[in-house]
């Protein structure tokens, strides 16, 4: 007797939560696997402009990044407040681009080195010297694939400031 | 006492906070971002082998210069008028041979969509971001009439067209279908956009 009375005890039933930590762990693996880790750490300003008949980078295998911006306050006392181009965890001088391009190019699969993208992301208050003679660069090593990365957005709300 | 015989249970209980947390980890530095932007192709270094006349009415020459001020076809022009008179320059249709253009047939523009090319010419003091809006503004040229031609022929806009064949989930046969599409578009309107080197003053 004493069994069925426990059962119809008073009050709401308690909810199970026993399959709590499947759902949360079901959560956690998701979020594992589509987690990418930022592997260049910025050392540049790196605000970008804004455009709006852009295409979307699908097969990040294939990209090459190059920043240009001016040094953040922690390297302004170092390297100075001129812009600079940033590959990796290093500042690089315009005529280290090439190799370094080509090098990153050599790293790549065989099957996909034609295809190779150079992503391009520059401040906005870049001017477009450094910028054209990367390009120029590029044009040397025949890189000649480029994106220049952006947000999307208005572009007139580059012209002001 | 026959209850209490086998090993003790580990407590399960905090299982779920410690999953918390580390869940919290990974909500907090995930980002589910592809990065986008404006695909350009820079010109090969070498030039091209025979030297080919192009008509002086066939260019459409932007320039901007060192304080971001834009002078297109030799007059300066504000940039939201850009895209207008970028489309009105590769629209023209001066020879008559374009059967799709709706442009004005002004003999002294453009010929017609695939001998038009537009010329960007930058200082190295412009700034990079006035650059870019430059640079957008054509090619939105170049998309707006392609998506006019679109919708005529397929009752899509070109850019959704695009975007669905270059989307990697996109399954082979109907890519091969927005293939063609793709390109017939593309040749009714081919993007010649010529980047000039920099000039310095």
């Amino acid at each position: 007797m004493s069994k069925y009375r426990k059962k119809s005890g008073s009050g709401t039933p308690e909810v199970s939560t026993a399959s709590l930590p499947d759902i949360v762990f079901m959560l956690l693996f998701f979020f594992m696997t589509v987690t990418v880790m930022k592997d260049d750490v910025l050392q540049v300003a790196n605000e970008l402009p804004n455009a709006t008949e852009i295409k979307k980078l699908e097969k990040k295998d294939r990209l090459i990044t190059i920043y240009i911006g001016e040094p953040s306050e922690k390297w302004k006392d170092m390297v100075g407040s001129e812009p600079k181009i940033q590959v990796g965890d290093k500042f690089i001088e315009v005529h280290e681009v090439g190799a370094y391009v080509l090098g990153k190019i050599e790293e790549k699969l065989e099957h996909i080195r034609p295809f190779v993208t150079v992503v391009l992301k520059v401040d906005r208050k870049a001017s477009m010297g450094l910028v054209s003679d990367v390009k120029e660069e590029l044009r040397k090593v025949n890189a000649l694939k480029i994106n220049y990365i952006t947000y999307e957005g208005d572009g007139f709300l580059n012209l002001k400031n | 006492m026959g209850r209490r015989a086998g090993a003790p249970e580990v407590n399960a209980g905090s299982m779920a906070d410690i999953a918390f947390l580390l869940l919290i980890f990974f909500l907090v530095t995930t980002t589910i971002e592809t990065d986008a932007g404006l695909d350009r192709m820079l010109p090969p270094i070498e030039p091209p082998d025979d030297e080919v006349v192009i008509k002086q009415k066939n260019i459409f020459q932007v320039s901007i210069n060192k304080s971001n001020q834009l002078l297109a076809d030799e007059e300066l022009t504000d940039l939201k008028n850009l895209r207008a008179k970028a489309i009105a320059f590769l629209d023209n249709n001066g020879d008559n041979t374009c059967t799709y253009c709706k442009g004005a047939k002004d003999p002294e523009s453009s010929d017609n969509p695939d001998k038009a090319i537009i010329s960007l010419k930058n200082d190295r003091e412009t700034k990079y971001s006035t650059y870019i809006t430059v640079q957008n503004e054509l090619v939105g040229a170049y998309n707006d009439l392609r998506n006019r031609e679109a919708l005529r022929l397929y009752k899509r806009t070109y850019v959704d067209l695009e975007a669905e064949y270059l989307n990697p989930e996109t399954d082979a046969d109907t890519k091969e279908g927005l293939k063609e599409k793709v390109l017939t578009i593309k040749k009714l309107y081919p993007q010649k956009l010529s980047e000039a080197e920099t000039t310095s003053n």
